[in-house]
């Protein structure tokens, strides 16, 4: 009997230690983490793309907690939950609504097979970045698209594809949630997060070519020549020529339209406009068939 | 007697020196000439020309921009016609000076005669003097690579150079300038040897040669016995076996003074070794001797589908439409043009690219033989580990670079690969090695270079 006793005693002993030295432990080594991070990571998609320019979530969850003891959620922006999610972290913080304009990827460079010739074949391994750092690619543009997709790999929402008649990649606005993954993947910075703008109109400057446009129009027929017309035609001082290359600001730019018209080489953009009414030929004519369907 | 090689990897292409025995030409002046202010590793040049200056030749055009950096000079004389950019070996415009060639005046400073001059008979040449006319004629590497060849001669405090090599392996498929140079200049590469040795304080020097040049060999060290049998240093003429990549530095070093150069930022100079091209030495007599900056080079043209290959003594700014020109102009059908050998030359999109003091060949591969073969996966037979000079294991690396895994490609060394191309060139399922490695390389030391730059 007594060895059962001893066994009993023994390692009820080594239990009541290890018991003790993990209370000890867990009390004085306790790190405290804010139960709100929990919360807000909760609510947050959980895709862990990074577009918030955090590493996941749960790094944004923390940053949104800080931010609000600080006592300003400014700059902070979930891209894939967008307004509605951020209005829910905001009531759970007690913190108004943090706003931040939704915003959509675009692609700078309209250099399509046609428009732009090839004048070199690549043969090397099929990456943006690699035919990046080998020369200029396989059209006489430094600046432009090149086509191998490196920025359809980056996205996670299945939202930019390759068109394979015009070889440049076309963004889905419906799908894109502004996570930069493209813009960062690109190594030629051709994608820009641009304001999503009043029923997902926008008017931006589809090209990134910065050579003298003697140059660059030889590329490319559809390139920015730096020509200033546009900047001479914006009423709001939208436009602005840097490296002979034009580019609109999105926060100044009123949509008008303008520039597009006098842009020599059509790099100038518009989206989601509705098609300008085909001018009738002969207004009389015109007029006459209009009362005939009324009468 | 065994040959000396270097150690570990390497690998054998076919040699295909089309042009071993022709003997150089001078190419003829061009109507205009470009001079890329990025020339050499480093900053980039800045110009200190503009529009309608009058130049000669050996006329200072650009200024050093930086500590490691190098003079630009020009090759012709005339009028500058613009300062704006041109397409380089780069692929890209970048900035440069554009002059339209008038006559051929040159600077009265340069001695053009014929000559020559020996270390002996100039007490005047202290180390720090030679490394000064170096400096100021803008000499940089000029087997490639293009590094500033003054910084070479003044090694970091904490290494000490003990004897200079002369790189004459000229490993690479189809180059010739350099074996041109020694069979036809070779006193005056020993002078700008000795010159060398005498700059970086050393009294041994290696003149290292592989052995499908048995006539450099001969010729060298009969000339060497001659140069230097009364004098303080002791040259000797070190034949090695045809190895690709025995030109590269750290290969050399190995090969001839059997020492391993340790991983990177670690240079040759931290095992005791100075290398020098042959086309450098010969660079540094004519600059520190002749007073002539480096404004012309020893180039090959060549190429199966050329006319006539040759070899050629051209000034720098020519575009290479005229050297190819005059080799019978640009063949038929689909071509690969390259700014150097098969191996690591650089493939162009534009005939219109200059030569420039780094531009040691320019070769032209037809379609058929520059088309590579469909990538079929990985088999895991490890030919790219044994090929590879530096010890590394190519498809790990370029399995890492494809997956983006950075801080691992980091511990695995990613940052040692020279870029040789032995590891591609032996791969049985012709994958893409070195197009990924090279990716992976250049991110991994941009993330090395921010993080010290944030230190």
């Amino acid at each position: 009997m007594d060895f059962i006793l001893i066994a009993v005693m023994v390692l009820g002993g080594i239990g009541l230690i290890a018991a003790l030295v993990l209370y000890v432990c867990s009390k004085k080594f306790a790190v405290y983490e804010d139960p709100r991070i929990a919360q807000v990571n909760e609510l947050l998609p959980g895709a862990n793309c990074g577009g918030c320019g955090f590493p996941g979530c749960g790094g944004m969850a923390d940053a949104l907690v800080k931010g609000a003891d600080a006592g300003s959620l400014d700059g902070l922006l979930c891209p894939v939950g967008g307004a509605e999610t951020m209005g829910r972290v905001a009531d759970l913080l007690g913190m108004a609504i943090a706003n931040g304009e939704p915003k959509v990827a675009v692609v700078r460079c309209n250099g399509t097979c046609e428009l732009r010739p090839r004048t070199a074949e690549y043969v090397g391994l099929r990456t943006c970045a690699a035919m990046n750092a080998c020369g200029a690619g396989e059209t006489a543009c430094g600046f432009g698209c090149l086509g191998c997709g490196d920025c359809v790999d980056a996205c996670q929402f299945d939202a930019i594809h390759i068109n394979a008649e015009t070889g440049l990649p076309e963004v889905d606005d419906e799908k894109c949630v502004a996570c930069g993954a493209c813009v960062k993947a690109c190594p030629r910075n051709i994608i820009e997060l641009r304001k999503k703008g009043p029923k997902n109109r926008r008017v931006y400057v589809r090209c990134v070519n910065k050579d003298k446009g003697v140059v660059s129009m030889k590329a490319c027929k559809v390139s920015c020549i730096g020509c200033s017309k546009c900047v001479k035609e914006c009423a709001f001082g939208a436009i602005t020529v840097t490296a002979n290359l034009s580019y609109i600001d999105p926060e100044k730019c009123r949509l008008c339209r303008k520039c597009v018209k006098v842009c020599p080489t059509h790099a100038i953009h518009e989206t989601n406009f509705p098609a300008p009414k085909p001018a009738p030929e002969n207004p009389v004519q015109a007029n006459n068939e209009r009362k005939e369907e009324q009468a | 007697m065994t040959i000396k090689t270097f150690s570990i990897g390497g690998v054998h292409p076919e040699e295909n020196k089309l042009t071993h025995e022709a003997a150089t030409q001078v190419a003829a002046l061009p109507k205009q000439a470009v001079f890329p202010l990025s020339q050499h590793i480093g900053a980039p040049a800045k110009a200190v020309v503009k529009k309608d200056d009058k130049v000669k030749v050996g006329t200072l055009i650009a200024e050093a921009g930086g500590f490691v950096s190098a003079p630009i000079y020009s090759s012709v004389s005339g009028t500058v016609f613009k300062v704006d950019t041109a397409i380089d070996a780069t692929g890209y415009r970048k900035p440069a000076v554009i002059i339209n060639v008038e006559g051929d005046e040159w600077e009265e400073s340069i001695d053009r005669s014929d000559k020559l001059e020996l270390v002996k008979d100039h007490p005047e040449l202290t180390p720090e003097e030679i490394v000064n006319r170096v400096k100021e004629a803008g000499v940089t590497g000029m087997g490639g690579a293009g590094f500033p060849t003054f910084i070479k001669l003044t090694p970091p405090p904490t290494a000490k150079a003990e004897c200079v090599i002369i790189n004459a392996v000229e490993c690479e498929p189809y180059i010739t300038a350099d074996y041109r140079l020694m069979m036809e200049k070779s006193d005056e590469i020993l002078v700008g040897l000795e010159l060398l040795m005498k700059a970086a304080k050393v009294t041994k020097g290696y003149i290292g040669i592989e052995t499908n040049k048995p006539a450099a060999i001969d010729l060298l060290t009969k000339k060497c016995a001659e140069a230097f049998c009364a004098s303080e240093y002791t040259v000797e003429v070190v034949p090695l076996k045809q190895r690709y990549p025995q030109g590269g530095e750290k290969q050399l070093v190995d090969a001839v003074i059997s020492r391993q150069v340790p991983a990177p930022p670690a240079i040759p100079v931290n095992v005791g070794a100075i290398v020098q091209n042959v086309g450098t030495a010969f660079a540094v007599y004519e600059a520190v001797m002749k007073h002539k900056p480096l404004f012309e080079r020893y180039t090959t043209v060549t190429g199966k589908q050329l006319a006539h290959p040759g070899n050629f003594l051209v000034r720098m700014g020519t575009p290479m439409s005229m050297l190819i020109d005059a080799c019978g102009g640009m063949p038929e059908g689909d071509n690969k043009l390259l700014a150097g050998g098969p191996m690591m030359g650089k493939a162009l999109t534009s005939v219109d690219v200059p030569i420039c003091k780094g531009t040691n060949s320019v070769t032209i591969l037809s379609g058929d033989d520059a088309r590579r073969k469909e990538p079929q996966p990985c088999i895991r037979c490890a030919k790219c580990v044994g090929a590879c000079p530096m010890g590394l294991e190519p498809y790990l690396l370029a399995k890492l670079s494809e997956l983006k895994n950075w801080e691992r490609a980091e511990h695995e060394d990613i940052v040692s690969c020279i870029e040789c191309g032995s590891c591609q060139f032996t791969c049985p399922a012709h994958r893409p090695l070195l197009d990924n490695i090279r990716l992976g390389k250049a991110t991994v030391m941009g993330i090395i270079r921010n993080r010290n730059a944030k230190k």
